[in-house]
């Protein structure tokens, strides 16, 4: 029978063989336990025996977590830049309906900005927390632009919302209406910022690897601040944001135009929420198309997984699925409806192009990142620099079929109730059904992005299995992950409830004096 | 002077920021039950802090990717090293922020009921938490140097929970209780704010033996520091400060309180400093094992730019959060809440 001692060196040696950082033996081995032949036996025992890898669980927490805080984020960004142009529609010409619109979606604003802020602080810690390896590895570079987030966008926004929410009546007008501006103004700074970071993860810029300290440190702040991914994502975060404001205002707005209440106030919501959409939709489309180029030369493997493309292709070749039946892994392919060149379009602009397929990166990728001269980081235990095809097929395809569609409903939208004209009532429950859209549109892109990213956590330069905590068993991870589920379970019942609630009372009957322009010192306009 | 020094400051001056200023926010949510009888009460007690909890915040934020940016080694190794106090800190400031919003959002009692439990769990828990994580830092972790690069943390949550570090919690909750009771008295009228300043007696006295504790533990541990005369020096300035704010809030001079609290803090917080200096985290596997500032820090690059944003940026941030200060600078009575119409 091995002794206690043995058995902990084999287990440890059996790690260290795996090549599996994640369970690094110091976690559960200490120094000082390895003479006194004490360890944590329930601790061990949960984990290892379990085999809850720490890995898995991270990566299922930060996709639930980031998922959640962007049901949040693009409403912010959408709706502070709307309710700043509707108050200042009601500055400018003083009609009660705008000041009624900027009262009614500012509520909802708020409502949904408090759950944007605490779930935001999540994000910041666990990247620490879950991800202490990639931190250490990547932090002289990354946590730049999150410092900068914090320094020039949050103080900024967060001070100016409180300024705007109780500052109603007690600031004079023109000053109120610039908090608003600079709130709006401050989450897309912090947007560009938080991208930025992002797109060095997509495509690292401005650094160097230094052996001594096995960290990844900056050369060119300029380069990570200008980073085309970054460049092109921003728009298309922000249009994509100001799709989703402009929906939510849409369905708000058919909600009580079915039901005949405030026709003339919410008529003007909606075709401000129409029209903004569709617009929106422009941006969102002309960015995407950029996004597109930039991709398939900073992340051939993301536009080949994309497409489920494993042959490299040219020309007419390269065409477009539209939609494959069987499973689109270019064997067993039963139907298939594709657009000849769009595919050589969209990745070079070119009817021409050649786009490289997912087995020629694969080899390509094999040599370069696994091959002798490579970094201990970047070759996957697995060997596989593929993402999940299926994933990244079907998640490319609902985001630009949901964003169509939104623009489409817009367009028909607009069309329907021209010139005052009455609308049947079941399009009414089409129109306050579009919220959603471009807010599923915009999750499933994100899962693109970061789902098309897989192995690596810095493209290039760490996989994924390398940068998690090696300190942090799969125990903790799934304790953190029981109760963040079960926590944003919860207020995302309340929240829902609270936003529905707000909307459906409507924008409140307000009696404003002729001049407009009183203010009262002495009490508070707001209170919580 | 080397930049890692300089950055070694400004996380701490950001530290002190939060602590003061989200260190009464606490204190608010903690007094919530103690000094109001009804709804109204309740209500004149959170709106104190109405406007400015979530700028107040948002110095964690700031401070923390600060810490990220100039720090990288000590953000990742004491944020996976104090998993699970961290993961309580987070859910309470997840359940305390949404309260605020959602409190006054539903009519029931028991709606309001939940909230206010939320926000008096969730004010208690991070200043307790952040305590003990701090006090830690100057006691000794278990934490080792990797061969892969980084240090590892070895201990786990038990390892956190020793005398020293949970008295250094417990310090640090009463005295955000006692600041963020003066906070009260002088932001209310009548009733709560009489309540306020007799409970910040009693809880002063407290906070002062505990503090007397804590810091003659924290001077008797480092000893043979090579910073222990400024540990001693500051130890001292911070009890002397927290012994005058009691006898400001016995003489009812709360501005004087307050600003003696916040010194408290900042004194406290340049104590642990001083005791971590020229560590950031200290190995109690082996003295060797330790952190050191240079060791944890960014390059030089990273630094200066950071410096250069952080000395452009931190003013202009001072200067607006003053001036809503000054705009909200109006004491809170039950007639104002009463008067005012509902949120937007």
């Amino acid at each position: 029978m091995r002794s206690l001692q043995n058995v902990k060196w084999y287990i440890a040696a059996q790690y260290r063989q795996q090549n599996r950082r994640n369970y690094h033996p110091r976690r559960f081995f200490p120094e000082n336990s390895l003479n006194t032949g004490e360890f944590d036996s329930l601790e061990y025992e949960l984990n290892v025996v379990f085999d809850l890898d720490p890995l898995i669980l991270a990566r299922w927490q930060f996709g639930l977590t980031t998922l959640y805080h962007f049901l949040f984020v693009p409403l912010t960004l959408g709706m502070a830049l709307l309710v700043a142009i509707l108050q200042t529609a009601w500055v400018r010409t003083g009609k009660v309906k705008y000041l009624q619109l900027t009262k009614l979606f500012g509520k909802i604003f708020l409502i949904n900005f408090a759950m944007g802020v605490v779930t935001g602080i999540v994000q910041e810690f666990q990247f620490g927390m879950n991800w202490s390896d990639y931190s250490r590895f990547v932090g002289d570079i990354f946590g730049a632009p999150l410092a900068m987030e914090g320094l020039l966008a949050f103080f900024l926004e967060a001070t100016f919302i409180g300024l705007w929410i109780f500052g109603w009546n007690r600031l004079p007008k023109g000053l109120h209406l610039a908090t608003i501006w600079l709130t709006s103004f401050s989450t897309i700074l912090s947007a560009y910022f938080i991208l930025a970071a992002n797109a060095f993860m997509q495509n690292p810029v401005g650094y160097e690897l230094n052996p001594e300290t096995q960290r990844a440190e900056l050369t060119d702040i300029g380069a990570v601040l200008t980073n085309p991914v970054a460049l092109t994502q921003f728009p298309h975060t922000i249009f994509a944001s100001l799709m989703f404001g402009a929906c939510v205002i849409v369905a708000v707005a058919a909600w009580h135009l079915s039901r005949k209440q405030h026709v003339e106030t919410m008529r003007t919501a909606l075709r401000f929420g129409l029209w903004t959409n569709i617009i929106a939709f422009v941006g969102v489309f002309l960015s995407g198309d950029q996004l597109g180029l930039v991709m398939v030369e900073t992340q051939p493997m993301k536009m080949a997984a994309a497409e489920g493309l494993y042959q490299t292709a040219t020309g007419a070749d390269a065409s477009f699925s539209l939609l494959t039946i069987g499973t689109p892994d270019g064997i067993s392919e039963l139907f298939s409806l594709r657009i000849p060149y769009l595919l050589s379009f969209l990745s070079t602009h070119t009817f021409d192009g050649t786009v490289e397929g997912i087995n020629d990166l694969q080899a390509e990728y094999t040599e370069l990142f696994c091959g002798p001269d490579a970094s201990a980081l970047t070759c996957p235990s697995d060997g596989s620099f593929t993402p999940i095809i299926w994933v990244t097929y079907w998640a490319f395809r609902w985001m630009i079929g949901l964003g169509v569609l939104a623009a489409l409903v817009s367009l028909v939208g607009l069309w329907a109730t021209r010139k005052n004209r009455e609308v049947k009532p079941w399009a009414w429950k089409i129109a306050v059904w579009t919220a959603p859209i471009p807010m599923v549109a915009s999750l499933v892109g994100w899962i693109f992005t970061e789902m098309g990213r897989q192995p690596w956590i810095v493209f290039g330069v760490m996989t994924t299995e390398r940068g998690v905590s090696p300190g942090v068993t799969g125990l903790m991870v799934l304790i953190s992950l029981v109760l963040f589920t079960l926590v944003y379970g919860a207020l995302a019942v309340v929240e829902y409830k609270l936003i529905t609630k707000a909307a459906k009372e409507g924008p409140p009957e307000i009696d404003v004096p002729e001049d407009g322009s009183e203010i009262d010192h002495n009490t508070l306009a707001t209170v919580y | 002077m080397e930049l890692q020094y300089l950055w070694f400051f400004i996380v701490g001056v950001l530290l002190v920021g939060y602590l003061v200023l989200d260190g009464f926010d606490f204190g608010v949510g903690i007094s919530l039950p103690f000094v109001s009888k009804d709804d109204v009460d309740r209500r004149v007690v959170i709106n104190t802090i109405g406007p400015i909890w979530d700028l107040n915040e948002t110095w964690l934020i700031v401070a923390g990717a600060c810490l990220f940016a100039a720090f990288p080694e000590w953000y990742a190794t004491m944020f996976s090293g104090f998993y699970l106090a961290l993961l309580l800190i987070l859910i309470a400031l997840i359940l305390r922020g949404v309260s605020f919003e959602y409190r006054h959002q539903g009519k029931s009692e028991r709606w309001k009921k939940w909230f206010d439990s939320f926000i008096f769990i969730g004010s208690v828990l991070p200043p307790l938490l952040w305590g003990t994580a701090f006090a830690n830092l100057i006691h000794g972790v278990p934490i080792e140097p990797l061969e892969t690069g980084g240090w590892i943390f070895t201990g786990n949550l038990f390892t956190l929970l020793n005398a020293y570090s949970l008295l250094g919690g417990v310090t640090v909750m009463m005295l955000c209780f006692v600041h963020g009771l003066a906070f009260i008295a002088l932001k209310t009228e009548g009733e709560v704010r009489e309540r306020s300043r007799a409970l910040a007696v009693k809880v002063g006295l407290v906070t002062i033996v505990l503090a007397a504790a804590f810091l003659i533990w924290t001077i008797i541990e480092h000893i043979n520091s090579d910073t222990i005369v400024f540990i001693v020096v500051l130890a001292a300035l911070a009890a002397v400060a927290l012994i005058g704010a009691w006898v400001a809030n016995i003489r009812g001079r709360e501005g004087v309180a307050f600003t003696l609290h916040a010194a408290t803090m900042l004194f406290a917080l340049l104590t642990i400093f001083m005791a971590l200096f020229p560590n950031v985290m200290i190995s109690s596997t082996n003295p060797d094992y330790s952190m050191s500032i240079t060791g944890a820090a960014s390059t030089e690059m990273t630094l200066q730019f950071m410096t250069w944003v952080a000395a452009l940026s931190l003013p202009l941030v001072l200067l607006y959060q003053g001036w809503t200060y000054w705009v909200f600078r109006k004491r809170i009575s039950r007639k104002t809440i009463l008067a005012a119409p509902a949120h937007p």
